[in-house]
């Protein structure tokens, strides 16, 4: 049993109006010298077997496919230790 | 008999399928109803995808609907030149399937918006708006939280450049879309996507803003008869 971790984050280029409106909350709440906050999602992917390197690129692909839309998000793959 | 057949979809969590059925049976077309989980088109000489929240917007609007059975089916028949009108979610689901360029995002001001929206027609050579002048304008129905269309550089300005930005917000941008942007087509003309809800505006008695909605209809009545 592995674990891969899938990251989606928004293109640079795409606004993030959730990420904004927490970047204008933190001072309010006391936090400063907060530059900016972008919002993204987190998959965990259970792997039956090991994160080998065939398994690893068939996640790459299932990130590909549905869990980022590449027209406005990008993505990493990664297996947690 | 009618020479007219348009399906409508519904997926799960689809709410403006009973009103999109009326509209296009108000304008003497027959109304197919079809299923996410159909593998046929059934026949129909065009669809239409109507707004809601299908599979509960999970992911992202659109993205699981983008896989549903019925999409095998669809998304090759549009390319092939099948008329298909995607309001709202329809819209969003369009652009998952990559049928069009660019995507739908969260409103800038994160508020859900809910008005009658003036649009102005700036493509009257579609499938679905041959019945509107270029520069009409027109009112429509917006709901939607997630509505701002944003693509590429590049693409933007193809998109403009080939006239295929349809339709445009005017008297204030709801959802902070490029360029005002509305609606849009592919290169053939034949798959239109757009925010507002012509569906929601084809008859007074509902209280619509307007009737302005019914030409999408008799725009695709009047190509398929003439077919």
């Amino acid at each position: 049993m592995a674990r891969v971790i899938v990251d989606v984050m928004l293109k640079p280029e795409i606004l993030d109006p959730q990420g904004q409106a927490i970047t204008r909350a933190l001072p309010r709440l006391g936090f400063s010298g907060v530059a900016d906050v972008r919002q993204g999602k987190r998959f965990e992917v259970e792997l039956d077997g090991p994160a080998d390197e065939a398994a690893i690129s068939d996640v790459r692909k299932m990130a590909e496919t549905l869990l980022a839309n590449t027209v406005i998000e990008d993505f990493t793959v990664r297996v947690e230790d | 008999m009618s020479a007219a057949r348009v399906g409508v979809v519904t997926f799960p969590g689809t709410l403006d399928d009973q009103d999109a059925a009326r509209a296009v049976r108000l304008a003497g077309a027959e109304a197919v109803p079809l299923w996410h989980a159909d593998r046929d088109l059934k026949g129909v000489d065009a669809v239409f995808l109507p707004g809601g929240f299908s599979y509960g917007d999970y992911l992202r609007c659109g993205a699981i609907s983008r896989f549903a059975p019925l999409m095998d089916a669809l998304v090759p028949a549009a390319r092939d030149g099948l008329p298909v009108l995607g309001t709202c979610n329809g819209f969003q689901i369009l652009c998952e399937a990559h049928l069009l360029p660019g995507a739908l995002t969260r409103n800038q001001g994160l508020h859900y918006v809910c008005r009658d929206q003036r649009v102005r027609v700036e493509n009257a050579g579609t499938a679905w708006t041959a019945e509107y002048e270029a520069g009409q304008e027109i009112v429509l129905p917006v709901k939607h939280g997630e509505g701002r269309f944003v693509a590429d550089a590049h693409t933007l300005e193809a998109l403009e450049g080939e006239g295929r930005v349809v339709f445009r917000y005017l008297g204030g941008n709801p959802n902070g879309s490029l360029n005002e942007i509305a609606g849009i087509t592919n290169e053939a003309g034949n798959v239109v996507g757009l925010m507002p809800h012509p569906e929601h505006a084809v008859e007074e008695l509902t209280g619509a803003p307007s009737v302005d909605g019914r030409g999408f209809f008799t725009s695709i009545l009047k190509k398929l008869v003439n077919a």
